[in-house]
């Protein structure tokens, strides 16, 4: 990071079922195997029936609280362009924000009792100036499987993040299927190019 | 070696070295993975009781026999197993035995957030609290040899953010302790009878023991301090030290993990230290009244709210207005108006609860609810339920409203319903309906059997067919039980036929005296496969009526406008999402334009 900071603070967002969990998983453990401490922090439970997910990251020397404070994260991962927008203010100042820009409308916008917002694209660069907005899913879906947006996003941020890549490529290949596991490293690959 | 663990996967790996053979749980969030981890080990037996109270007992048997034991529970659940615990604590044990409560504190999926540390008070047994993963892991060695050593079951107390949050923990000193020496059972009348005589003579001994507890209390090094400048002293527990950590890393830090009986001494000795004295903990000030009460000037709900998680910003906040913060805390960005957007948790695509409450609706009646994921009937669109109270109760309240029309005279036409899904039934629903079949009540019961505790994560319950460890058992038949209990209406419902349904509940609400309608549906988070070809809507066909929206189901929205229509208001064709769709045919079932049918082709296989 830029920031001279005792700890790196990256928080992971998302919808219920877009593998937001999975994604901070894989963070923390390349953070571990490249010798730091590293604590991360989501709510179970109700919010897995489509609502709001979001994972909290820590790694560094010493870390103490599972949560990011907010207005202190390094790094906003989303996964959804509406997301992204709710959990901007916990960018800190300078931060990097990458997402994909998937929209999920949740019902309660189709049945007129919300709005989604009108140009996310826009608030995010309001925010973030250097925010990389990213077709994830139309790359995933070139390459051959939808579900690769994950690792794409994580190949994006990874550029951001003092962590070596082979970490990254250890863990990856660990934690998916075999089968998949060349498609994941290709696909980490390509979102490295991104960033 | 370095693992990343969970807290509760912490809690299940130390009592699985501690020699723990036996546990027993009913699951509820934040707790559940404990068992769910616990069960993996080898050489170890687990199950999923039907709720907290017989888990309790199960391993107080366990115990009994001499073997070391663990029950997991979330915080609601110790209310349920409060009667075993309060004369257990009497009794105490022959093998080690631990109760691993998680408090949900910011009710991130639960009815309240009591503080279950006046559970440890109330039952005066000893309490350990630890502030992240290793300490978890690490505590739980100590907590068998602390509950075998003073004859008393030990409460370890955490909290949703350290059952769920994950930390590095070092498990390169891992080995089972072998605890067989204390194996067996051996008939001690005067200790596990609890006549009065009996207790009469335990109670003093209870006394006795919380005496010598309090004594190691003051002795362990789970109560330790972190010297740095005096002018500011934080006496703290749990994931609050981490925040004080965070937010004020070089003051003096009385770090408490024993926190029954608490170790008075140490506490004297540490505030005389320090200049200025503030308790840090969440929810309800269980330790700074305990300094109250020794007479220790100390400040601490005045800057840390009662309510809620605490957080490294509220606890930096509370700093600030203490003026002790230096730092500047960060400053938020501010948040777009636009994003006032809620998106709260829904139904699933194709979840059979959603057959019955939009059916429900459609009657003019009043629904109970209880708890599970049907609880989320209670958002628009479905809006069905009225009342949530505790788990088993939707039956239990609905007798009493029924009783209550009837002993005032109340004139009000609405059938009463009550729904309630399997596993809550077999936990405490089951209770509550013998009271309608012995005291006849003209209640409703609808049970939404789908086969497993689907809220906590799909856990297999008592009409599932298999156990934790995914051995085929007894499946037991609602119907049967439900008959043999003496209701004399009972009959099942497929709540993916809206009609039936709407028929089915009608003709019961009609009819005088308690009935039960079993509605089977297993959860689709359990079926791979779709139920039938997914669906799709025919444009043509389609008038933007909004009806099949009515069903809230995530997989249907409002597509493209429809042009030729002259309305004031743009009117938008339904539109369905070939990825989310399972194939659950109620959207069409509710088109009166018959605009919705199998998709010719779909994407999905």
């Amino acid at each position: 990071m830029t920031k001279n900071k005792k700890t790196t603070n990256i928080l992971i967002v998302g919808t219920g079922g877009q593998g937001v969990v999975l994604a901070s998983e894989i963070l923390s453990y390349v953070a571990v195997e490249s010798g730091f401490d590293a604590k991360k922090s989501e709510i179970h439970g109700m919010s897995q029936r489509g609502g709001v997910v979001s994972s909290h990251v820590r790694f560094g020397n010493k870390v103490a609280s599972p949560t990011i404070m907010a207005g202190d994260a390094d790094i906003l991962l989303s996964f959804e362009l509406a997301e992204a927008v709710r959990w901007l203010p916990y960018l800190a100042p300078g931060g990097k924000a990458a997402v994909s820009n998937q929209r999920i409308v949740p019902p309660i916008v189709t049945m007129g009792a919300a709005d989604y917002p009108g140009n996310p694209e826009k608030l995010i660069i309001e925010q973030a100036r250097d925010a990389v907005i990213t077709d994830a899913q139309k790359i995933a879906g070139d390459l051959g499987n939808t579900k690769l947006v994950n690792t794409i996003m994580l190949g994006v941020i990874s550029n951001y993040l003092n962590l070596p890549k082979e970490n990254w490529k250890k863990v990856i290949s660990g934690a998916v299927p075999q089968k998949f596991r060349d498609l994941n490293l290709v696909a980490f690959e390509k979102g490295c190019e991104l960033g | 070696m370095k693992k990343l663990l969970s807290g509760n996967e912490a809690v299940a790996l130390g009592a699985f070295e501690s020699g723990v053979k036996v546990a027993s749980a009913y699951p509820g969030t934040p707790s559940t993975e404990i068992m769910e981890n616990f069960a993996r080990y080898e050489g170890v037996y687990a199950e999923w009781a039907p709720n907290e109270k017989v888990a309790m007992e199960v391993v107080v048997g366990s115990s009994m026999a001499g073997v070391r034991a663990l029950t997991s529970l979330k915080h609601v659940g110790l209310n349920v197993a409060a009667d075993p615990l309060m004369t257990l604590t009497y009794i105490g044990i022959k093998g080690g035995l631990v109760i691993a409560c998680a408090d949900d504190p910011g009710m991130h999926s639960s009815q309240n957030e009591q503080d279950n540390r006046f559970y440890a008070r109330f039952a005066q047994i000893p309490m350990f609290e630890p502030c992240d993963s290793q300490e978890a892991r690490d505590m739980m060695p100590l907590a068998y040899e602390v509950s075998e050593k003073f004859d008393t079951p030990v409460l370890m107390r955490l909290t949703t953010r350290i059952s769920h949050s994950k930390g590095v923990v070092d498990t390169s000193d891992s080995k089972v302790s072998d605890t067989s020496e204390r194996y067996g059972f051996e008939s001690d009348l005067k200790k596990f009878v609890m006549i009065p005589a009996h207790a009469r003579a335990r109670h003093p001994k209870l006394l006795e023991r919380e005496q010598a507890l309090q004594k190691i209390s003051e002795k362990s090094d789970l109560n330790f301090i972190e010297w740095a400048d005096r002018s500011v002293g934080v006496i703290t527990s749990g994931i609050s030290y981490q925040y004080v950590k965070e937010v004020l890393p070089d003051v003096s830090i009385l770090k408490l993990g024993f926190t029954y009986p608490l170790p008075e001494q140490k506490i004297r000795d540490f505030a005389k230290q320090v200049t200025k004295l503030f308790v840090v903990e969440e929810l309800e000030p269980y330790l700074e009244a305990k300094l109250r009460e020794y007479g220790i000037e100390v400040a601490g709900k005045k800057f840390f709210s009662r309510i809620g998680e605490l957080s490294p910003e509220s606890v930096g906040k509370g700093f600030e207005k203490a003026g002790v913060l230096t730092e500047k805390l960060p400053s938020l960005r501010p948040l777009s108006a636009d994003v006032q957007m809620p998106r709260p948790p829904l139904m699933c695509a194709a979840c059979p609860h959603r057959g019955l409450y939009f059916a429900l609706n459609k009657l003019k009646a009043i629904v109970h609810g209880d708890i599970g994921c049907y609880t989320l009937s209670v958002m628009p669109p479905l809006k069905s339920i009225e009342t949530c109270l505790c788990m088993g109760a939707s039956i239990s309240m609905a007798h009493g409203m029924a009783k209550a029309k009837a002993a005032a005279g109340i004139d009000d036409q609405r059938p009463i319903f009550a729904t309630i899904g399997d596993s809550t039934f077999f936990h405490s629903g089951i209770n509550s309906l013998t009271d309608v079949v012995f005291n006849q009540s003209n209640v409703n019961v609808v049970i939404l059997d789908n086969r497993i505790t689907a809220m906590t994560g799909a856990q297999v319950n008592p009409g599932s067919g298999v156990t934790l460890q995914g051995e085929p058992t007894a499946a037991i038949d609602l119907e049967k039980l439900v008959r043999s209990l003496g209701v004399e209406r009972v009959r099942a419902l497929d709540p993916y036929d809206i009609k039936g349904t709407i028929e089915i509940l009608k003709e019961e609400a009609a009819i005088e005296g308690p009935s039960v309608m079993i509605s089977r549906g297993p959860c689709v988070q359990m079926t791979k496969a779709n139920l039938n070809p997914v669906h799709q809507v025919n444009e043509t066909d389609c008038i933007g009526c909004t009806l099949c929206l009515r069903l809230g189901c995530p997989a249907i929205s409002q597509g493209d406008v429809i042009s030729n229509k002259d309305g004031k208001k743009p009117i938008h064709y339904a539109c369905i999402d070939p990825v989310l769709c399972r194939g659950c045919t109620m959207c069409a079932q509710v088109c009166k334009s018959k605009a919705i049918s199998v998709k010719s082709s779909y994407p999905k296989e």
